[in-house]
């Protein structure tokens, strides 16, 4: 890898964050519906599978998920503006807000589900 | 100062090793005064290019410590881990031998965006006359200023995941011309950069952006020709 300097500044880090949070949440998604769908065969079904959530594995999978959520909603968020808006350069201090969003929302989260 | 600098160079080509040479240090030296130095007194068969020393050409591009940067700008101080500086040919270029890299790949690309200014005006008009604080002429000047070097294309990941990338220099020059008044080449050249190996195949990773030497944003200009082909597309003009 004769570019593999070229690697590690903050717009291509956030290139992988974007990446790595947009492929673990397409994952995500069908378990989701499923999920969901254990509706359809009655109350008891879906009961079980909320029960199954309380544990804390699970709780914890859940704060990465919506840590990884606002990674990929502001981190998208940048992409747009950089996109869609006449600017120049990278963007960085989105970057910032981006990790900085996802810092706030996930102690805020992991604080709902602690109390 | 006193401390020799060991400068790894690449020799060979693809099936290349680097070879290892100790060249004294000097106070402001640059990576190009350092291959200058090893083929001078060290070893006359080492390969390189350069030409205006001073950042102008173009030229002398190599790969320093895995990083893309123009070698007679760039100072061995800034750059060297403890007392060892790694030069190689920049990536995503066939290597001639040694430093030397095939960049003749590169240029074709610029053809192939329709990076050639396409005028109607002869030598019996007058100028065209372009408002200098116009957003077209502001978005020209802001890329015009390419030397040609290489390293973005070098620095670019999609470049190496896929050959016919057009790659951040093409489309930077694809960009000034969309944004100059007087060419007339405007859909041929939306329609070449358009395609999958064109702008929207940039994942605005950045890597252009954050180590070109003039300071240049490809990825600005490659954001621009994405709306601009979109724009384009919509309206049935592509």
């Amino acid at each position: 890898m004769r570019n593999v300097g070229a690697h590690g500044h903050p717009a291509w880090w956030a290139f992988v964050a974007h990446r790595i949070s947009g492929l673990l949440l397409a994952i995500f998604l069908p378990l989701h519906f499923w999920a969901l769908g254990t509706a359809l065969s009655g109350a008891a079904a879906l009961d079980a599978f909320l029960h199954f959530a309380e544990q804390p594995v699970v709780k914890f999978a859940q704060w990465c998920l919506v840590v990884l959520l606002v990674v990929h909603l502001t981190g998208g968020v940048r992409l747009l503006l950089v996109e869609f808006r006449p600017w120049s350069g990278l963007r960085k201090d989105w970057i910032a807000g981006t990790l900085g969003m996802a810092a706030m929302i996930g102690l805020v989260y992991a604080l709902a589900l602690i109390v | 100062m006193n401390e020799p600098l060991y400068a790894a160079i690449w020799r060979g080509k693809t099936n290349g090793s680097f070879s290892t040479y100790e060249v004294p240090r000097h106070e402001s030296q640059t990576v190009l005064d350092v291959v200058t130095y090893v083929q001078r007194h060290l070893d006359p068969t080492l390969a390189y290019r350069f030409a205006c020393r001073v950042g102008m050409c173009g030229s002398c591009a190599m790969s320093v410590n895995g990083t893309p940067r123009w070698t007679c700008r760039t100072h061995v101080a800034k750059v060297v881990r403890g007392n060892t500086v790694r030069i190689a040919p920049l990536a995503h270029l066939p290597i001639i031998r040694d430093l030397v890299t095939d960049m003749r790949e590169f240029f074709d690309k610029w053809t192939r965006a329709k990076g050639d200014f396409v005028g109607t005006r002869t030598r019996r008009d007058d100028f065209a006359r372009v408002a200098p604080n116009s957003p077209e002429r502001t978005a020209a000047d802001a890329g015009v200023e390419c030397i040609g070097c290489g390293v973005c294309y070098a620095a670019c990941d999609v470049v190496g995941w896929r050959a016919d990338f057009l790659g951040p220099a093409a489309l930077n020059r694809a960009w000034t011309l969309v944004n100059d008044a007087r060419d007339v080449g405007g859909r041929i050249r939306l329609r070449a950069v358009a395609g999958d190996a064109g702008c929207h195949a940039c994942h605005t990773q950045g890597s252009c952006t954050q180590w070109c030497p003039k300071q240049l944003a490809p990825t600005a200009a490659i954001a621009g020709l994405k709306r601009a082909t979109a724009k384009a597309a919509v309206r049935g003009e592509l």
